[in-house]
């Protein structure tokens, strides 16, 4: 089998893995080595999916030991099977990485034989990027739940960010459809790979020159829409993760059937792309606007509003809150109104130390007043002109598609009906995300 | 009083030369309507008079920019110059004529037209120069990085210093197609020269390869399930194509250029000992 064929094979099983970021570490080449990396990571191309493309992500080995129902290069999948040797993929790496087609290396692994043997190849080719080569690029690599601390030790003092999956967001699930994982075999490692961070971050203090342990942090995914557990328990695990684990990024994959089994959705079932869009959103909320789970999502909303965003939903929810005046409002009041970022709520801080804020001018600021307009008001201004109506609200804040799509739904409500939507928006949606939960989740468990 | 004559600056198309202009304007009390490069075609009956450039007056009007406006304000103003801004030269210095007024505090005019469009001029120019970070794509000739790009604002010195950190053992060039120069790099120095036309020469077998194995992992790694061209092109704009390896094979006609000849042009532009 030449490198073609490994290549083709061992991308094929690593594309399914979401991360694909080069950020959080800032570092330039060594004397006589080559690479180096940018804190606000590099995209290198972008997939026909959309996705960007930094690292090189492929697997060591699609060989697996274990059976877990959901991934494609489980044991009983009829696969081609292939594995590359420590020396090809450091020199296919090296090779990519001089003509600037990729920022540095993902390196996952089926489990071979073992987890410790699978992580010894992969410290092995490590090993040959950043000493005999020395590479500074970024490497993200993979802990293979079960593994030794040792190993892990070795590996997240060559690797640049490290990653345990968590795959499937609650314990029941994981029994069901990753018999060979258990809750307590992902979360050691990554409690492991934490206090080797804090632990490191003070011997840095120490000593100058102390070996960098994963400098780049690490991060998790987890499969949305292959069993039944709701946006309100992945988000409040999100949020855990973040607090207790301090990990840099928590990503969400939609569930691509690839598997026949009756624990499954079915193979024809469609990725739930705009679940997965929802938490995405909301995980930005977390991360940098200052909200907390329970205020986007609680026990009686258990799922995200198909309809409107997040941070939309919130606001409608929230009404009290506004009219906001927009030259008086702190930074973190300003991050709560629908159409203003951090970019525009930097701008909007900086701005107004010299002038006075008017409509035109936050336009100019890159506020999207669409959306912005019913929430704020400009010196105890309103827009000229603004009628806050039900209808004005809702093709402000849904998109043209969501809108047609709520339309279709909901064609001969009420005008009395409609104005619910204020009162309790997750009214409307309930029934929508019933129908789609049902379609992409499988005969209760 | 301002003196708004209808008159425009002719002058030769450098950084100094741009100062000159805000000098003669300070200098005459007076407005231009235009600041024109030498080879513009007049399209307007105003006359357009030629500014010398004077690296005396250009220095007095460099070291007051950090004084009165702040080291920022130098910065933003170095940056502009760079951007594909139409009418940028008059921009700046209308934005220096602000800045003199109002001190570094002109740097939160944000809501400014004249200060907009600037920061806007230069997010254009500092976006374009980190997605080209990412799409530059090399080809290795005779042991030699070379790569060709065409943006639209002048990106060569915001990638210089992205580049040498990254490959500090190699020789590598890349020329911008657009503005006609190359930056280039040996061990360890850089420049950036002028240069009329590359050809880049057929890949050997080692490099046409490589390009098919990059092809193949650009093709494998999508997930068919979830296509999405116009995502992919809001994130990579199609002008950017034309370059990157994993767009199929671009045949390169090859020129009677010998291959030598980019090592050559990496030599004479650096062998004089030149600026880093």
């Amino acid at each position: 089998m030449d490198v073609f064929d490994k290549l083709k094979i061992l991308t094929d099983a690593a594309k399914y893995d979401v991360a694909c970021t080069s950020s959080g570490v800032d570092k330039k080449a060594v004397v006589g080595g080559i690479g180096s990396a940018a804190a606000s990571g590099i995209c290198h191309s972008f997939a026909g999916d959309g996705r960007c493309i930094s690292l090189l992500k492929v697997l060591m080995t699609n060989v697996c030991a274990y059976d877990c129902q959901y991934c494609v290069n489980r044991k009983s999948n009829d696969t081609p099977r292939a594995s590359f040797t420590p020396r090809e993929l450091a020199d296919l790496t090296i090779n990519f990485y001089r003509r600037n087609y990729i920022e540095g290396l993902f390196l996952s692994s089926g489990v071979l034989k073992n987890p410790d043997y699978t992580s010894e190849q992969m410290i092995e080719v490590l090993h040959i990027l950043r000493k005999e080569y020395g590479f500074s690029g970024y490497i993200h690599a993979k802990a293979i739940p079960g593994t030794d601390s040792a190993l892990i030790a070795q590996l997240g003092l060559l690797a640049d960010r490290m990653s345990v999956n968590i795959e499937l967001p609650s314990q029941s699930s994981l029994q069901l459809l990753a018999p060979d994982k258990s809750k307590h075999s992902i979360l050691a490692p990554m409690g492991y790979i934490k206090n080797r961070i804090q632990e490191n971050s003070t011997d840095m203090i120490k000593y100058r020159h102390a070996p960098k342990f994963v400098p780049a942090g690490q991060s998790t995914q987890m499969i949305i829409g292959a069993t039944p557990d709701t946006d309100f328990q992945i988000l409040n695990l999100t949020e855990g993760l973040y607090r207790k684990y301090k990990l840099k990024r928590v990503f969400f994959s939609a569930y691509m059937p690839v598997a026949e089994n009756t624990l499954l959705p079915m193979t024809d079932t469609k990725p739930p792309l705009w679940r997965e869009h929802r938490l995405y959103q909301a995980d930005w909320l977390l991360r940098f606007y200052g909200f907390s789970a329970n205020e986007l999502l609680d026990q009686e909303h258990q799922s995200f509003n198909p309809y409107v965003d997040p941070k939309g939903n919130w606001a409608l929810n929230h009404m009290e809150f506004f009219p906001m005046n927009i030259n008086r409002a702190p930074y973190s009041d300003l991050l709560r109104v629908p159409g203003i970022g951090i970019n525009s709520a930097k701008r909007i801080i900086t701005a107004r130390r010299t002038t006075t804020l008017n409509f035109d001018g936050l336009k100019k600021l890159g506020v999207v007043l669409k959306r912005a307009q019913f929430f704020i008001t400009c010196g105890g201004k309103v827009p000229n002109g603004l009628k806050i109506t039900q209808d004005a609200m809702m093709r402000a804040l849904l998109s043209e598609k969501s809108l047609g799509i709520y339309h279709q739904h909901f064609p001969h409500q009420q005008e009395s009906e409609q104005l619910s939507l204020f009162q309790s928006p997750s009214i409307i949606p309930a029934k929508l995300a019933l129908e789609d939960m049902q379609k992409c989740l499988t005969s209760p468990i | 009083m301002l003196n708004q004559s209808n008159l425009m600056y002719r002058y030769d198309g450098s950084f100094d030369g741009l100062l000159c202009c805000v000098f003669e304007s300070y200098d005459k009390k007076e407005l231009p309507l235009d600041i024109i490069l030498p080879d513009t075609l007049q399209t307007t009956l105003f006359p357009a008079k030629e500014i010398r450039t004077d690296s005396q007056k250009a220095n007095r009007v460099l070291t007051s920019i950090p004084t009165k406006l702040g080291p920022q304000a130098l910065d933003l103003v170095r940056h502009a110059f760079l951007t594909c801004c139409t009418q940028k030269e008059l921009y700046i210095l209308l934005f220096l004529r602000l800045g003199y007024r109002h001190g570094p505090s002109v740097m939160n005019m944000l809501t400014n037209d004249v200060v907009n469009t600037l920061v806007k001029a230069v997010k254009h120019l500092s976006n374009e120069s980190h997605l080209l970070k990412g799409f530059v794509r090399f080809s290795i000739v005779n042991k030699a990085l070379v790569a060709e790009i065409a943006p639209k604002n002048f990106v060569l010195p915001l990638l210089t210093q992205h580049f040498c950190e990254r490959y500090p053992e190699e020789r590598f060039l890349i020329y911008d197609k657009t503005h006609s120069m190359a930056l280039v790099y040996q061990p360890y120095q850089s420049t950036i020269v002028p240069i009329d036309a590359l050809e880049i020469p057929e890949p050997d077998a080692e490099e046409e390869s490589f390009r098919k194995l990059w092809q193949l992992f650009y093709d494998t790694i999508e997930v068919e399930g979830r296509h999405n061209p116009q995502c992919r092109m809001s994130h990579m704009p199609k002008r950017y194509w034309k370059y990157m390896t994993e767009f199929g094979p671009s045949p390169k006609k090859s020129l009677p250029r010998l291959e030598s000849s980019i090592t050559t042009i990496i030599h004479k532009a650096i062998s004089p000992p030149s600026i880093n």
